[in-house]
């Protein structure tokens, strides 16, 4: 083999490996992409929904309010709406039987009573009027709209039978159905009724473990990484010690809501579904994330930083509160942070102590039954409505949203904070 | 140090202000399968003026355990089941002090035996579903493990396709069901007896499953297991009536014995697979918990359980009257059963 054979060989094995590498990278980004195309095609249409206008009669005999002259707030939320509800619902369509009548009101969503007494609630001046209202579409009209059903399939395969579609058609001809920015999806809790569930009671319940998570987490695990790295002397059972945290690093989260029922509920007797119970399973599964990455970042301050600080005078605690802790704070935040998105993603725990549930009222203390996001994506992926199907990837892109924003923030917090020696 | 001392007396509080105050939402646990129907019940009496009930799917088996393990506000008030209690729960529930339970039968439910819209029509007998999931079968008054791969090994009329059954995880009501309905019912007296010789009690040998990867076990996601019938012509799935209503653009029930699964064929039983739903009241929680009478009148009223009652909406079957009766007095007068 000549030189020049030699070096077209060694560029060539170069060139393959670099290709390998473009391809190794190349393949991850179609997965990711292919994922995020599935999640944001399915799941985008979940922030809008489906509206029908409807003709809503606010008269006073039926609201049984004929003999009150001015009547005030709390009379109009005390009258009998029934009558008026059920006007404006089955006004929608002439029908000819029970049936056909079922089949006209279904089209609207379950809470279209509710949305029909706010309505007049928040606008008391149009008692005695007649209006067009915007109000929800049953899920099953949203996903028709949105073509997420079929049409041509037989009736009996169908969720809407031809009278319904009939209907549709009519309202779509007179331009009566629309679409309005999706309200329940972000300000509500969870539902039965696709299309007025929610992610609001998840979303503070994962805020709610969130924190609890990080009070308890982040002052345990600094208080150990710093006695483990400046005060603790090095022998055989600061070494099992360290070999523990590690191991428990990569212990599997179910264990860690086996322990939260075993110990949380059983022994002290906390409340079950809570975010606080949440909270404190999983800051019991960041804790070794945190000490980890919390005495890495104690390393990296250089000694000569402890030896100026001795060498002036400062005892032991005050170089490490003054200089070392301080220093170390950039990659002490972004530990805790990244942690705190492993834990805002997490759902195997919860499930164990009790947080995979149904649960409607948005809670307003951490002790009040929760869910979380995670799990408000398994509980919907499990629903039978197909309304829940855009929903589950709704919430998928919320909680993609929520991780990015903390990554970010744990980057940013590094790069600003950050010195260099 | 300060601020460690301050989190965690503040942690103690809350834990001991949690504990002490009582609870003033109903927690239900339990089946699956009632899932659906509860939730949308405790929905709906939730916008009555009390809080709504706090409902988590744990299976009935792992519900009836919550359910049993004692009386006092942190267990649970109500158990759903697909399955009426069985004598070691019952058992379990007076060893802990459980003794006052209120049982109400929600309705009737037909399991379906289910797979995609694209296949072809089909008819089984609950002998051939026995002989297409058991671990052992007979063959001409033998006892071998189970040898068929196709349809058509298990009957000429079957069609030439392979064995692919996706069924519930043991913990799940409906799979108690499918085994004392199917796997029991569909067992031969060839089998039974071959068991008994052997000192197997025949029920638990009949229900044991084929274990070489034709019968797979598919978790309580039951809408995964509508997706991956969707997607595979040749695939079974069991589940609940309900999940059958709500997919009905996807999948189709086969029929069993010549009968499909239908509000009125299974509301008298006459297909074979049908069985009633229950759930389960600690009669020692009412009067402590608010709002659990009034939950179980709203549950078992006309307009939420009877013949067109919002539940049989979205699949349930209702009782017929004789039936309704009988759970609207439990329902209303609280009457226990026995619990041995």
């Amino acid at each position: 083999m000549t030189r020049e054979q030699r070096l077209k060989k060694r560029y060539a094995a170069e060139k393959r490996f670099r290709f390998l590498g473009i391809g190794a990278i190349a393949i991850s980004i179609f997965f990711v992409c292919l994922l995020l195309f599935k999640v944001f095609s399915t799941g985008s249409t979940a922030f809008i929904k489906t509206t029908i206008m409807t003709e809503v009669d606010f008269n006073k005999e039926l609201l049984e309010l004929g003999d009150v002259k001015k009547p005030t707030l709390k009379q109009i939320k005390e009258a009998e709406f029934y009558d008026v509800t059920y006007k404006a619902a089955t006004g929608l369509f002439p029908y000819k039987n029970d049936e056909e009548e079922k089949g006209v009101k279904t089209l609207l969503s379950g809470n279209y009573e509710i949305e029909i007494k706010n309505y007049l609630l928040n606008n008391p001046e149009l008692l005695g009027q007649k209006v067009t209202i915007e109000l929800t579409a049953s899920d099953d009209l949203d996903q028709l709209h949105k073509g997420n059903f079929p049409r041509d399939i037989p009736e009996d395969r169908r969720r809407l039978n031809n009278f319904q579609l009939n209907v549709y058609d009519n309202l779509v001809e007179q331009g009566k159905i629309g679409t309005a920015f999706g309200n329940y999806f972000f300000f509500h809790g969870d539902s039965r009724d696709p299309e007025i569930a929610g992610v609001a009671g998840a979303v503070i319940g994962s805020f709610f473990s969130i924190i609890i998570c990080l009070m308890i987490a982040f002052p345990i695990a600094l208080m150990a990484a710093v006695y483990l790295e400046e005060f603790a002397p090095k022998n055989t059972f600061t070494d099992i010690i360290e070999i523990n945290i590690n191991n428990l690093a990569a212990v599997p989260s179910i264990v860690f809501g086996l322990l939260g029922l075993g110990m949380l509920l059983s022994v002290f007797g906390l409340p079950r579904s809570t975010s606080l119970v949440g909270g404190i399973t999983l800051s019991l599964m960041t804790l070794p994330t945190i000490i980890i990455a919390c005495r890495a970042s104690l390393k990296a301050v250089p000694p000569s930083i402890r030896e100026g600080a001795l060498a002036i005078g400062a005892s032991k605690v005050q170089t490490v509160c003054h200089h070392v802790v301080p220093l170390a704070m950039p990659g002490t935040l972004s530990g805790t942070i990244i942690g705190l998105a492993q834990a805002l993603g997490e759902s195997a725990p919860l499930l164990l102590i009790g947080m995979v549930a149904f649960v409607v009222d948005v809670p307003s203390v951490p002790t009040d039954p929760s869910t979380s996001l995670p799990v408000q994506i398994y509980l919907w992926s499990e629903s039978a409505e197909r309304g829940f199907v855009e929903k589950t990837s709704a919430t998928i892109m919320l909680l993609i949203g929520f991780l990015v924003i903390m990554n970010s923030l744990a980057v940013w917090a590094r790069q600003k904070f950050e010195r260099k020696w | 140090m300060k601020k460690l001392n301050f989190v965690l007396s503040l942690l103690v509080a809350i834990a001991i202000s949690g504990v002490a105050s009582a609870r003033d939402q109903i927690k239900i646990v339990g089946s699956s399968t009632v899932y659906p129907y509860a939730t949308v019940v405790a929905e709906k009496f939730g916008k009555s003026g009390f809080k709504t009930p706090v409902i988590e799917s744990t299976g009935t088996g792992g519900g009836m355990k919550l359910f049993c393990a004692g009386v006092g506000t942190q267990h649970p008030d109500i158990t759903n089941a697909s399955r009426a209690i069985k004598s070691k729960e019952k058992a379990l529930c007076a060893k802990n002090g459980v003794k006052d339970i209120v049982e109400i039968v929600v309705g009737n439910d037909g399991i379906s035996f289910a797979h995609s819209v694209k296949a072809k029509d089909m008819n089984f007998t609950r002998e051939q579903l026995w002989r297409a999931l058991a671990h052992d079968v007979e063959i001409d008054g033998k006892m071998v493990k189970n040898p068929y791969k196709k349809w058509s090994d298990i009957d000429k009329s079957l069609p030439n396709k392979g064995i692919k059954i996706l069924v519930p995880p043991p913990t799940s009501g409906t799979r108690d069901a499918w085994n004392s309905l199917v796997m029991k019912k569909g067992c031969t007296k060839a089998a039974k007896a071959a068991y008994k010789a052997q000192g197997i009690k025949p029920k638990k040998g009949c229900r044991k499953l084929r274990e070489d990867g034709l019968a797979v076990e598919a978790g309580e996601n039951d809408t995964l297991i509508v997706n991956k019938l969707a997607g595979d012509p040749d695939m079974f799935g069991l589940f609940g009536y309900s999940y059958l209503v709500a997919n009905k653009d996807k999948i189709k029930a086969t029929k069993i014995e010549g009968k499909k699964p239908s509000l009125a064929s299974i509301q008298d039983y006459s297909y074979p697979i049908a069985r009633p739903l229950f759930f389960y009241v600690k009669k020692a929680h009412i009067g402590t918990v608010p709002g659990i009478k009034e939950y179980l009148k709203e549950f078992t009223s006309k307009g939420t359980m009877g013949p067109k009652g919002y539940l049989t909406d979205i699949g349930l079957v209702p009782l017929d009257s004789k039936s309704y009766k009988k759970t609207r007095t439990a329902g209303t007068k609280l009457k226990t059963i026995k619990l041995n």
